[in-house]
């Protein structure tokens, strides 16, 4: 467990979006610095879309799931090294 | 009469088709997503073809694999029900190529009902009052700024490609308006496979009131009368009814009038309905033309006796409808209940998950149209409708009673469901009194 290292959750199941749109470019990527509150990926469930934002700034290391996978409740879906 | 159909959908809807087929002795053909195996509609049908993976665009939005499904099977004509391809023109179009029925109004209404632009042309045309907004597809951020400065707001905008409160948001003010569009676009997208958005003024405290019709092939028309659909959530209808406690007879024959004028004008054909707003003065606004069957169908069927379903696949066969307009008649009340997978204490968030245990109710004057069943998981990938509740009375307020029996024997565990929200409805006293409109989920706030 690295303390350095804040873990995006999905907060429900569904189906995961780097984008707003297929012709837009990608909330984050890894490498990229982002602040509190950005917004980072989309969950669609149930024809409902929500924006997911992190609750820490930093970098993102790590995005652990591919564009249009399905996403449990809970699973990990982003690894934020907390600046 | 057809041999075979396939049924390009899934869920209730689907079930609710394949019981339509089966009552007329015609085949059904199910089709499914992976997510779909154990969907009710894949055990009832007689034959079922997987279409592709759990993402709707994969699977229930892919035409070339339906279309295909539908040829391996010998299927003869296709069912869209509703959402989905049902308003897809160019979907209506690829089942005529491939000599295949489709089983709604011809490519050209579904085109005109679609282009709101056009349609509204149309109406205005044929002096048919609408809502005071654009002429148009918004093209731009800032010519949604102009208009909604013109009509002035609050302001709604609504996707081009179909209705469901998806890709829909009323904007009270401008700094609102960009975020709005961008949210709405991309709903629109993943629901319909359009972006395309549209704007008009927002028509404030109005009931919902519709008319459903059937259009034969031969210029036979008949409207069933209304349903109120007023209890709506972020643009979602919730609870249904017909009669409507606000329609008079008077109220009742011009809308019915209306909606008849306008289908004969676009060459409406099968069944459909034409929406309405209706101020507190009964001044009804045209909104638009759903080329489909709906979701709150049945209590429709419940009151004139009529199976739209059946209805929907005699006038694709080319017969004539048996009916004229003086046989229609609205017997007592109906009432419906949209019970979603969704948690009502949690700013009704989605539920998806498996159903440990479920007791649906029963007894007289109760329908229940469903695709779940104990063990099924709900899957997060489509519509949170999970089961619709209609139930018959000779009278509005028999109903009510009626649907408070219901829902107080509706039992689900596993997922949060919306019956917890509905029986709360049911005792409020300004619904039970009929004084609603479409924001009056929101007029009560917490007070349910």
């Amino acid at each position: 467990m690295n303390p350095g290292i804040y873990k995006i959750l999905a907060p429900l199941a569904g189906t995961f979006y780097r984008a707003p749109s297929p012709d837009d470019p990608a909330f984050a990527e890894v490498g990229q610095k982002i602040d509190t509150g950005d917004i980072v990926c989309i969950i669609e469930s149930m024809k409902v879309f929500t924006e997911l934002r992190t609750e820490q700034g930093g970098v993102v290391r790590n995005i652990l799931v591919e564009d249009e996978d399905a996403v449990m409740r809970n699973q990990e879906i982003m690894e934020i090294e907390i600046s | 009469m057809f041999n075979k159909i396939l049924i390009a959908n899934r869920g209730e809807i689907a079930v609710r088709i394949v019981r339509a087929c089966k009552e007329m002795d015609i085949k059904t053909v199910a089709v499914f997503s992976d997510a779909d195996k154990e969907s009710l509609h894949v055990k009832y049908a007689d034959e079922a073809v997987n279409i592709g993976k759990p993402l709707s665009k994969k699977s229930y939005l892919n035409q070339d694999n339906i279309v295909r499904a539908a040829g391996e099977t010998g299927a003869e004509a296709i069912h869209p029900g509703y959402g989905f391809l049902s308003e897809n023109e160019s979907f209506a179009r690829v089942c005529e190529d491939n000599g295949l029925v489709f089983i709604g109004p011809s490519a050209e209404s579904i085109a005109i009902a679609g282009n709101k632009s056009a349609a509204r042309k149309t109406l205005i045309d044929l002096g048919v009052q609408v809502i005071p907004g654009g002429e148009g597809v918004i093209s731009s951020k800032d010519e949604a700024l102009n208009l909604a400065e013109r009509v002035g707001y609050p302001v709604i905008i609504k996707a081009s490609g179909g209705g469901g409160g998806r890709g829909m948001r009323i904007i009270n003010d401008a700094p609102d308006l960009a975020d709005g569009l961008r949210i709405a676009s991309g709903e629109a997208r993943a629901a319909f496979g359009n972006p395309d958005l549209y704007l008009e003024k927002y028509i404030e405290k109005p009931r919902h009131i519709e008319i459903q019709i059937l259009g034969d092939n031969h210029g036979n028309y008949v409207h069933l009368g209304e349903r109120e659909c007023s209890i709506q959530k972020r643009y979602q209808k919730l609870i249904e009814e017909s009669p409507s406690p606000f329609v008079d007879e008077t109220l009742r024959r011009k809308m019915g009038e209306t909606a008849l004028l306008v289908a004969r004008a676009i060459g409406y054909t099968n069944a459909g309905t034409m929406e309405f707003l209706v101020d507190k003065q009964k001044n009804f606004y045209f909104m638009e033309v759903n080329s489909r069957i709906q979701v709150e169908h049945p209590v429709t069927e419940m009151v004139t006796g009529i199976d739209l379903v059946q209805q929907q696949i005699l006038i694709a066969t080319g017969a004539e409808l048996a009916f004229n307009q003086a046989d229609i008649r609205q017997n007592g009340w109906a009432m419906e209940c949209r019970i979603n997978a969704e948690d009502p204490e949690e700013n009704f968030m989605p539920s998806p998950g498996i159903i440990k245990q479920f007791i649906l109710p029963g007894g007289p004057g109760v329908r229940v149209d469903t695709h779940i069943y104990e063990d099924y998981e709900v899957p997060p990938f489509y519509d949170s409708l999970i089961c619709k509740l209609i139930v018959w009375g000779e009278n509005r307020g028999m109903a009510i009673k009626r649907m408070q029996r219901a829902l107080s024997e509706f039992w689900a565990d596993g997922i949060k469901t919306t019956v917890p929200f509905h029986k709360k409805v049911f005792q409020n006293g300004r619904f039970i009194e009929g004084d609603i409109n479409t924001h009056f989920l929101e007029s009560i706030g917490n007070n349910l």
